[in-house]
């Protein structure tokens, strides 16, 4: 296929590098230089997608970021597959590959536009909630048929091959867009001396310069962009960003910048010296000031059929002729409110290519633009306006007619022109999409008939944004506007102020409102007038919307879907407003605007991510002894960020091909190992506070239920800590090391937050005590030796006494363990007796290897997590955040031993133990379960009830926290919270479950292994 | 993201570094033993929710772990002040409002923060609402 639509000259392409490329599985070619829609444009592809809603084809509307309609499916493999581009902002590449993400079996006959032409009219907007929404239980069926219907693009099925970057900088100023008002700001600013960054999302810098008629210094605008671009480039203090969108503007001058470096080049990244570089960074800037100089996008008319492809927007137009060599059509009929947009009827006309008529709503056309074009003998009518395309797949004429803009009607002297292409311009909205995301309100201004920024705090917007259009008066805002902004941030501006170029100053008329045309039938029976092209929003579904009671423009919105998603109404919003306000008998400002949010424009998931995905998703912490519990088999268990021993499979005794434990045997084994023998658990993980001060001993009887007064050196005391509302937040043992040194260990996952808490009442409740905290958790590695056989084995290791009457239950002695300092600790988890054998990190492993090689003949058995578990549970012993859920109090547990009641101060929590609802005597109590049947092992958060007959909904007395099966019992016994349950002992209670089956169960004390607590004090 | 001075490391850093800890000056209750339990449910359960000027209590969590104050409008986010413990505010609803009457300047800040909060507490939201 040849480019039918590429002139002979002109463009900023290179003629001489043909890239071929492939649409809808089509080849095609383009050459270097062209964005993807510039080359379908140039090969005469019409349809490039069909609509959202109505399956209507759909052509190239625009030039830019604002693009509704040519939002493609990228890429060549399945790897590489990237949803949602626009056509306009991808540059070519040899090789390119791209779908539409819509129509089916595809956009030239499409099955769905046949339904939507038989059911256009019956699809107002709130069709899918009016029809499909009963019965609701159905909606998940209608829902998986109209998401693939509307098909907006997909994800990749498989893993991104590519790597990401963030990149955080920080800058004195920070300039997004690099059109005239940038590049102008951009000057000023690197030569007062400050940090300068300059982003611009197209693939070059210069804005609509790129592609305008105007010279400055008597240069053409795209000659004086190359040496302005030159001349920053080599200056030390400026940072030039092209292809590198400004996404989001987030609090306290934070702009997210996406950098695509790869884009244009492949659809992977290609790798630079055999070593892959990021496809994409994102930039974290925070700036001391921004200067907003995102220019404006050009509004096109509201006219029945305006989707026919063929239909675009003026300054597209001529983007697409002077930028890309490509004139997008034969014979133009251009329809406008303004004098700038006569520029592509010149540069159609200059293209060789037929001008047929210039359509304008206003009475008179006196601008030098307007004058150059009758000049040329180009027709003009006035006080008119395009009404309506004709044409399926593309237009074939545009009817025009005579209109009263403030009647709101067609006045007659209709005539219909034939042409192919309609350009319409309707006015230039300012891009403020930026200045919205910091929640700034923007302001209604009559003579811009748009909205710029609001005041935000640091942020000066200059040229288009903020409502100045002629070239002249942009550089002189830009560069005023910045010296400004320079000097408030203690930079020099005037001195270095450069020389403004010199433009030519255009006479212009004053342009009108025009929004929707008007149409010879009302909006409801007229064409399809669209306002929102992307989402399939028309003139009349606003209408009905105002008409159905919805007055605000956000429930406007969201009834329509008017600036919905990716498009985030960057052409169609104003209109909409000015229709909404039009139905309303109100003012646009009075409408108001619905709110813009991140991101401007779509972001790929890689960008956002950059390298925190995959092994760099979240830190993994490992024990000192991690090398040796994998080299030993074990499966690990996620404890916060800490990777912990879940337990240790064996190879099966007499197992032929070496097949290993399940993990009921493996836990059953090592449970049975520590309370016959002897087992060794990896406790370092737990976390440790090292508290030293002479008020320590003072501070700990204030964070910690219980007494701490009289603990001794050498002694150890199990702490319950509760918030102030006396629920309990963790617990733990601490040691008095000596008089003012104590060590507290706090839960795995408790660590960080204790150690806050600590900090929080010592540094605002009490700083006149004094004590100093002092995280030592990965100081110290913590091996636990328990079991009957503990002593004996410790023995053969340590030099420490460890006669029962010199190293007695609860206490902690210093030594030697295999030659190395330790603090051993004679505390119990699992109610043996225990050994909590503490070294500096760096040793453990030594000492581990030890215990091993004297353990063996005393069936020493390392065991995980789980088996801890089983154990503990056994015991009855608590594990915070599983059996408490920070509704649970010191006395719900039965844990009164541990409560200091009479302690003189007043300790966090005591207060509250005595409101009426923590006195209550029918609170939750913990209590243990034992299924009658002994197979049965509980489900954990089943819930349980007194009247398995009550029909529902039952009422739910507690439920199950925590149930395994005890190799040492022989049946299955589980933890609970029940109300009122300590005086229910005996007592049977009933557990539901959602396979109709109902468990029974006895309430027994929780402590179902040694209740007097022998086996451990031995 | 908030860009925070902290008092005490004298600079500004990334609001990655901190973390929010509720409202400031929060007074427990000098005497627990002796006050009413609706006084401890106040100071255990009631906040104040403000529609402008906040004085908010947060830590340099992993930056000099110390606890300070930062006065933020809720609206606009804008951070006035960061102070450290112990001290007072400079800048308050008062202040502003102050400021306002002077320069004739309207600040979209709210003065109604108690009310509502507890809804049976009617002579609290009467004196609010005057």
């Amino acid at each position: 296929m040849t480019q039918i639509h590429r002139s002979n000259r002109g463009g900023r392409i290179d003629r001489s590098r043909e890239l071929s490329f492939t649409f809808n599985g089509k080849r095609y070619t383009g050459y270097a230089g062209d964005t993807l829609a510039s080359a379908l444009l140039a090969n005469g592809v019409d349809i490039v997608n069909r609509s959202f809603k109505y399956s209507r084809p759909r052509g190239i509307v625009a030039a830019g970021p604002e693009e509704p309609n040519a939002v493609v499916q990228l890429g060549a493999s399945e790897a590489a597959q990237v949803p949602n581009v626009r056509a306009t902002q991808q540059a070519l590449y040899e090789g390119l590959v791209a779908r539409s993400t819509n129509g089916w079996p595809n956009v030239q006959r499409d099955m769905m536009g046949m339904i939507g032409k038989l059911g256009g009219s019956f699809m107002p907007p709130g069709f899918y909630y009016k029809t499909f929404m009963a019965p609701a239980s159905m909606w998940m069926t209608y829902e998986k048929y109209i998401r693939k219907g509307a098909g907006l693009g997909r994800s990749p099925l498989e893993s991104d091959p590519d790597i990401y970057d963030h990149i955080n900088q920080h800058c004195d100023v920070l300039i997004i867009g690099g059109g005239a008002a940038g590049l102008a700001a951009a000057r000023i600013a690197a030569d007062s001396g400050a940090r300068v960054m300059l982003c611009d999302e197209q693939e070059e810098l210069g804005g609509s310069l790129l592609d305008s008629r105007e010279t400055l210094d008597g240069l053409p605008a795209p000659e004086w962009v190359s040496q302005v671009v030159t001349e920053l480039a080599g200056r030390e203090n400026v940072e030039l960003l092209p292809r590198t969108t400004a996404n989001g503007y987030h609090d306290h001058n934070f702009v997210t910048l996406h950098e695509r470096r790869t884009e244009h080049l492949r659809d992977t990244a290609p790798a630079v010296n055999r070593r892959p570089q990021a496809r994409s960074r994102l930039h974290r800037v925070r700036a001391r000031h921004v200067i907003l100089a995102t220019g404006t996008h050009e509004r096109p008319l509201v006219y029945g059929n305006n989707d026919v492809p063929g239909n675009l927007v003026a300054g597209a137009v001529s983007t697409y002729i002077r930028r890309f060599g490509v004139v997008p059509g034969h014979k133009l009929v251009l329809s406008v409110s303004n004098d700038h947009a006569y520029r592509t009827a010149l540069d159609w006309h200059e293209s060789g290519r037929e001008v047929v008529a210039i359509v304008d709503a206003r009475a008179t056309s006196q601008g030098e633009l307007a004058e150059q074009a009758r000049a040329l003998g180009i027709r003009i009518i006035n006080q008119s306006a395009v009404i309506e395309a004709k044409g399926s797949d593309r237009v074939t004429a545009a009817r025009i007619a005579r209109v009263d803009l403030d009647a709101f009607c067609v006045l007659g002297h209709e005539e219909t022109l034939s042409c192919d292409t309609i350009a319409s311009s309707g006015g230039y909205s300012p891009v403020i999409h930026l200045s919205s995301h910091t929640g700034t309100r923007p302001v209604w201004r009559d003579d811009v008939l748009g909205f710029v920024p609001g005041d935000v705090k640091g942020m000066t917007s200059v040229g288009g944004v903020h409502g100045v259009f002629a070239l002249k008066a942009v550089l002189e805002h830009a560069t005023e506007g910045t010296r400004r902004a320079l000097e408030a941030i203690g930079f020099d501006g005037a001195s270095s102020a450069p020389r403004l170029p010199d433009v030519a100053e255009r006479r212009e008329a004053p342009a009108c409102a025009l929004f929707q045309v008007p149409h010879v039938k009302s909006a409801m029976r007229a064409p399809k007038q669209f306002v929102d092209l992307q989402n399939d929003v028309t003139a009349a579904g606003i209408e009905l919307a105002t008409r159905e009671g919805f007055e605000s423009i956000e429930h406007v919105k969201r009834y329509t879907a008017l600036g919905f998603g990716t498009d985030q109404g960057k052409l169609g919003n104003i209109n909409g407003m000015a229709i909404a306000a039009r139905c309303l008998k109100r003012s646009i400002p009075e409408v108001g605007t619905t709110v813009f949010r991140p991101n401007y424009t779509p972001v790929t998931f890689g960008a956002i991510v950059g390298r925190h995905c995959r092994d760099l998703f979240d830190p993994e912490r490992y024990t000192a002894l991690h090398a040796w519990h994998v080299e030993h088999g074990a499966e690990f268990e996620d404890v916060g960020q800490w990777k912990r021993p879940w337990y240790f499979p064996q190879v099966r005794a007499g197992a032929v091909s070496g097949e290993r434990e399940s993990m009921a045997e493996a836990v059953a084994r090592e449970c049975l190992a520590v309370r016959e023998k002897v087992g060794i658990l990896d406790a370092s993980t737990l976390g440790k506070i090292d508290i030293q001060g002479p008020d320590a001993r003072e501070f700990l009887g204030r964070v910690y239920t219980n007494k701490w007064a009289k603990l001794a050196p050498g002694r150890v005391r199990y702490g319950l800590m509760c918030k102030d509302d006396g629920m309990l937040m963790d617990d733990g043992t601490t040691s008095c090391l000596a008089e003012n040194h104590f060590l507290m260990t706090t839960t795995t996952g408790g660590a960080a937050g204790v150690m806050e808490w600590l900090e929080l009442w010592h540094q605002t409740e009490w700083p006149e005590l004094e004590v100093y905290f002092t995280s030592v958790t990965d100081h110290w590695a913590t091996m636990t030796v328990t079991g009957p056989q503990a002593r004996k084995l410790m023995s053969e290791v340590t030099d420490i006494d460890l006669s029962p009457d010199q190293f007695k239950f609860m206490d902690w002695r210093e030594g030697n363990v295999a030659g190395i300092p330790a603090r051993v600790f004679r505390i119990s988890f699992t109610g043996e007796l225990a050994y909590e054998i503490n070294v500096q990190a760096n040793y453990a492993m030594p000492v581990w290897k030890a215990l091993f090689e004297k353990g063996d003949k005393y069936g020493l058995t390392p065991y995980g997590t789980e088996t801890m578990h089983v154990l503990r549970a056994e015991k009855g012993l608590i594990i915070v955040g599983q059996d408490t859920d920070g509704s649970v109090t010191p006395e719900d547990l039965g844990m009164q031993w541990a409560v200091g009641y009479d302690k003189p101060f007043s300790w966090i929590g005591k207060r509250a133990l005595t409101r009426p609802d923590t006195a209550r005597t029918d609170r939750k109590q913990f209590v243990g379960l034992k299924p009658r049947d002994p197979k049965v092992v509980l489900e954990e958060g089943a819930q349980i009830v007194f009247d398995p007959e009550q029909s529902i909904p039952m009422t739910m007395v507690g439920h199950v926290t925590s149930s395994y099966y005890s190799p040492n019992l022989g049946h299955g016994f589980a933890l609970a919270v029940i109300k009122g349950g300590r005086d229910r002992l005996g007592q049977t209670v009933y557990l539901p479950m959602k396979d109709g089956v109902v468990h029974e169960a006895e309430i027994v004390s929780p402590v179902f292994i040694d209740p007097k607590g022998e086996r451990q004090n031995v | 993201m908030f860009h925070i001075y902290c008092p005490y490391c004298e600079e500004h850093r990334e609001e990655e570094e901190f973390h929010p800890r509720g409202q400031a000056h929060l007074q427990r209750p000098a005497d627990p033993e002796n006050c009413s339990d609706k006084e401890w449910g106040d100071y255990l359960f009631f906040r104040d929710n403000p529609r402008g000027i906040h004085h908010e209590l947060w830590v340099h969590s992993v930056g000099c772990r110390k606890f300070f104050n930062i006065t933020r409008h809720t609206a606009n986010y804008e951070i006035l002040e960061t102070y450290k413990m112990g001290e007072r505010p400079s800048i308050t609803a008062e202040t502003l409002a102050a400021d306002e009457r002077q320069s004739g300047v309207q600040a979209a800040s709210g003065g109604w923060q108690t009310v509502g909060a507890r809804p049976e507490d009617e002579a609290l939201n009467t004196e609010a609402r005057a």
